[in-house]
């Protein structure tokens, strides 16, 4: 197991240093001088052109590159071209915020989404198992700006239970997470329930009946670690969709996350902030990913030996 | 019967070797491989019914795998018509499947469910060519003659058929293109009785009328017994007797021969067999045991071998066992 | 035979319901067994001697499967008509079942110890650890070798042979009065067939459980039971004793599938063949079911339905062949 994740580990080296050039080749690629862009209008040609020779953007790609790398190796991502901040600085202030909203949304995802599959395979095709399921088709179908905006309307305009928008308490977290984790529990349901149907026809099943296991028990301890084994990915896989959510969610319930901030200045064009942001977000994709196999690996151990 | 030893040899088996890398767990583990088929060799003859037999890993499809090279073999030789199949050029190597064909325990598996088996047949016909277009629809109609079919099963659909009736479409599309050997890898196992009966007279009379040699792979010895010329037993990759049926089945002198036959529950309440039961499970192909790879299950097993590989013994004419004690097992 | 019966099936009838109609699997069966007696069940695929193991425990997957009529009698009670909560008492515990695919028949993310231990403890007034310890006893009574390591494993770590014991000690680990083993060596090598088999019969006698086997092999049949029924498209055709039946086989049915298997001692030509497919479980015929590929049958066969009758030589034989009628028919013609 610890090779495993040690193997595992190095696996993710090519994948960050490949996750760096995409994230400098796309921003090589945006239209528009960078030295241009920071001099700011009015600017004259020597101030560009001093800022270009500040910025090193005569040097080759490959040593821009190499430059940057080495930079963010100790921990600079550059300035904020609107306020010259440190990028690091103004990131690490929003990824936690956008970090817990993500976690709190893959929570609902997974105990809403497991508990709604059971809840449908344990009665297939019974009233029940048909209710949740078209809830879950229409968790899947709804989109996600639409029904942030439904349940902010119901439960903070009309009801007053929790606040409209911001991030101070608890109660802030919980119309936010649930708009994001929605869609996810939907899939997690539709997938635990079609998952445990087929782990019940089973023959191991079949042995612990003539074993004389209460049918609760066949579902909780022989069926749904089996049948979970397929979800843990999905889980996974979205987790990273969620990353991509945040960025809806946290505009319509101004949070002010990493999501935010990344499409605050695309709009702006303050591209160390983007860079950075873009990066930032698929370190946290790369390392969920790296523990959803770990997790895969810890609950299916036959792996090991195919 | 045929008189074997007078036919011409057809296809010869020179040190077939046939490891698979096995995928290494830990960081620093040394390259290891399953040793499927470790060094084998053996002849068969025009006409003749060499049956494979032994236990689940003992390598006997293996075996039938890598003539065909459906899977690349590591080492050795498999001479057919004067040529070593392995050298083959991927060209010549299909021209050649014309005249080596299988049947395998699935025919459902192998079978395309969406074509109707007119359009099997004919798919099988024109890859090797092996009847003009005009003829095969004739073709065809003989084909499902010689297998037992109605000719209005040519316009239906695999799943339409039973068990039985899918083999002996299996069958068909094999004798399609006008083999000389027929590799039938568990080809009756999946069977009931009654349904196994059919097609193995249906094999042996085909067998007559064609002119066929039969490389049998079975793990059912009643089934070899019946079907064979002569039988090959194969033990974790090796072989280790190889004899006329009628040697084998009255004087088996290899321990594992002789434990194996022993195991088989006869359907005679009468019938109270001397068993040779063997203790322990076969071990592992990856690591198999020094010297004689039956030693830790045999009860004869001596110190020799443990450390040395017995070498193949020929006991009596045609009859060859890879023991130390061989010849003493024989008389005895 | 004047050994306590422990099990009675009568008129035993279990159907499937599928969108193409009803087929009655089982269609009215019976048999008795007596303590320590092992019965075979024997037949083709499909003849339902699967259906009749499952439906003893009432473990046909339902829907589309429905025990339809009959009785199961254990120890005086009607199994068939037992609340749930009762009949999971007795399963695994009075009466418990071993399966043919060792392979898919263990919870493969379970180590093997605590999946029989969770029987014992279902079943038995044992702690946690007592019941690991009878897990680990249980695992040397079926030969395994260190069962303390083994039993922390998990099945893909065992050998086919190795979880065939498991699931026989799994089944024997509360003393069942019944044991029902499902194809249990189908699977399994012919070398380890021998050594699982030989393992039941020393556990029958020392643990004195009656057994029902299911199995399509003859050979093992001759070998292990004292007492057969053969099955046929959801009826049992033929009853008797093993000798017996071996001996006389009575229905064409039997006689042909004797004769169809090759001999591992003697040369044949030709195998005998029953010509012909087992008719379809949703178009049953009215008369006998095998008539269709019968070499003696006659429009009485194809019309009316032969009873289950015994005959001389103690055998009962659901054919027309053997009852007065045949002979008036003959007249008749």
């Amino acid at each position: 197991m610890i090779w495993f994740i040690i193997k595992r580990l190095m696996q993710t080296v090519p994948v960050i240093i490949g996750v760096t050039i995409v994230v400098f080749v796309i921003m090589q690629l945006v239209p528009g001088d960078p030295a241009v862009l920071l001099a700011g209008e009015g600017a004259t040609k020597e101030t560009i052109e001093a800022l270009r020779e500040q910025l090193g953007l005569h040097q080759p790609l490959y040593v821009q590159y190499f430059d940057y790398v080495s930079n963010l190796l100790r921990g600079d991502m550059g300035f904020s071209l609107k306020n010259n901040q440190p990028v690091l600085q103004e990131i690490m202030t929003r990824l936690p915020i956008t970090l817990e909203l993500a976690i709190f949304s893959t929570l609902i995802t997974i105990v809403l989404g497991m508990l709604a599959g059971i809840i449908s395979a344990i009665r297939p095709y019974s009233i029940l198992d048909t209710v949740v399921m078209v809830v879950a088709l229409l968790g899947i179908s709804l989109p996600s700006f639409w029904f942030g905006l439904m349940l902010m309307y119901s439960f903070s305009v009309k009801l007053h239970i929790f606040p409209v928008a911001g991030w101070d308490s608890m109660l802030h977290v919980v119309l936010p997470a649930f708009t994001l984790g929605a869609g996810g529990a939907a899939i997690v349901a539709r997938m635990t329930r079609s998952s445990m149907l087929e782990v019940i026809r089973q023959d191991y099943i079949r042995t612990a009946r003539a074993k004389g296991v209460k049918e609760r028990v066949i579902i909780y301890k022989h069926a749904l670690r089996n049948a979970l084994i397929p979800v843990i990915t999905v889980v996974g896989l979205q987790f990273g969709a969620l990353l991509g959510g945040t960025v809806l969610v946290e505009s319509i319930f101004a949070i002010n996350g990493l999501g935010r901030m990344i499409v605050d200045a695309i709009r702006m064009r303050d591209l160390p902030v983007v860079q950075g942001g873009v990066l930032v977000a698929s370190l946290v994709f790369v390392v969920v990913n790296l523990i959803v196999d770990i997790l895969y690996r810890l609950f299916n151990k036959r792996i090991e030996l195919n | 019967m045929i008189n074997v030893q007078e036919q011409k040899v057809l296809l010869e088996v020179q040190n077939l070797k046939q490891y698979f890398p096995v995928k290494r767990e830990k960081l620093l583990q040394p390259k290891l491989s399953v040793k499927a088929v470790d060094d084998i060799s053996f002849t068969l003859r025009e006409g003749e019914t060499l049956s494979i037999v032994g236990e689940s890993g003992c390598g006997k499809s293996t075996t039938g795998r890598a003539i065909l090279r459906l899977d690349e073999p590591t080492a050795g030789k498999v001479v057919y018509n004067g040529k070593n199949i392995l050298e083959l050029s991927k060209k010549d190597l299909r021209t050649l499947r014309g005249d080596l064909q299988v049947i395998f325990q699935d025919p459902f598996a192998s079978l395309n469910p969406r074509q109707t088996i007119q359009q099997i047949l004919s798919e099988a016909m024109s890859i090797q060519n092996s009847v003009q277009k005009e003829l095969r629809k004739d073709r065809m109609r003989e084909l499902m003659h010689l297998v037992g079919l109605p000719e209005e099963a040519l316009s239906r659909h695999p799943h339409e058929f039973s068990g039985g009736q899918r083999q002996r479409i299996g069958i068909a599309r094999a004798l399609a293109v006008n083999p000389k050997l027929i590799i039938c890898d568990e080809a009756v196992s999946a069977l009931d009785v009654s349904i196994q009966a059919q097609i193995l007279n249906l094999l042996k009379r085909l067998q007559r009328q064609l002119n066929l040699t039969f490389l049998f792979i079975s793990h059912d010895l009643s089934v070899v017994r019946h079907i064979s010329d002569r039988v090959m037993v194969m033990y974790l990759g090796k072989v280790v007797e190889i004899a006329p049926k009628h040697a084998l089945f009255d004087q088996p002198t290899h321990p594992y021969t002789r434990a194996l036959l022993s195991s088989i529950p006869v359907p005679n309440p009468k019938v109270q067999t001397e068993r040779i039961l063997l203790s322990g499970d076969v071990p592992s192909p990856i690591n198999p045991p020094s010297g004689c790879r039956f030693h830790t299950r045999c009860p004869f097993a001596t110190e020799l071998c443990s450390s040395k590989e017995p070498e193949t013994v020929e006991v009596q004419n045609g009859h060859y066992v890879a023991c130390h004690y061989a010849n003493d097992f024989f008389s005895a | 035979m004047s050994k306590e019966v422990i099990l009675e099936v009568k008129n035993l009838q279990t159907h499937f319901t599928t969108k193409r109609g009803t087929s009655k699997a089982v269609d009215g069966i019976d048999f008795t067994l007596h303590k320590g007696e092992t019965l075979g069940i024997v037949g083709e695929s499909g003849c339902g001697k699967s259906i009749t193991s499952l439906s003893i425990l009432r473990l046909i997957p339902s829907p589309p499967g429905k025990i339809a009529g009959g009785e199961v009698l254990f120890k005086g009670r009607n199994l068939v008509e037992l609340p749930e909560s009762e009949m999971r008492k007795l399963r695994g515990n009075e009466i418990s079942m071993i399966f043919q695919e060792p392979m898919t028949s263990l919870n493969p993310v379970l180590p093997v110890g605590e999946q029989i231990a969770e029987a014992i403890r279902l079943h038995q007034k044992l702690n946690k650890k007592e019941a690991a310890k009878k897990a680990v006893e249980m695992l040397r009574l079926v030969g395994i070798p260190s069962p303390e390591k083994r039993a922390k494993q998990e099945p893909f770590q065992l050998s086919g042979g190795m979880r065939q014991r498991v699931m026989i000690a799994m089944a024997l680990s509360c003393n069942p009065e019944v044991l029902i083993a499902d194809e249990p060596t189908t699977a399994l090598d012919v070398t380890i067939q021998a050594q699982i088999l030989r393992l039941m019969k020393e556990l029958q006698e020392r643990l004195g459980m009656g057994v029902i086997l299911i199995t399509h092999d003859l050979g093992v049949v001759a070998e292990t039971c004292d007492k057969v029924a053969v099955m046929y498209a959801g009826n049992i055709v033929e009853h008797a004793t093993t000798e017996t039946l071996f001996e006389t086989p009575l229905h064409p049915y039997t006689q042909g599938l004797l004769a169809s298997l090759p001999k591992i001692d003697e040369d044949q030509e030709e195998l005998y063949t029953i010509e012909g497919n087992v008719p379809s479980a949703f178009n049953m015929p009215s008369g006998c079911r095998f008539a269709s590929r019968c070499p003696l049958a006659t429009n009485l066969c194809r019309e009316y339905k032969p009873e289950l009758i015994e005959h001389e030589s103690g055998s009962k034989v659901r054919c027309w062949v053997y009852s007065n009628k045949w002979q008036e028919q003959e007249v008749v013609v």
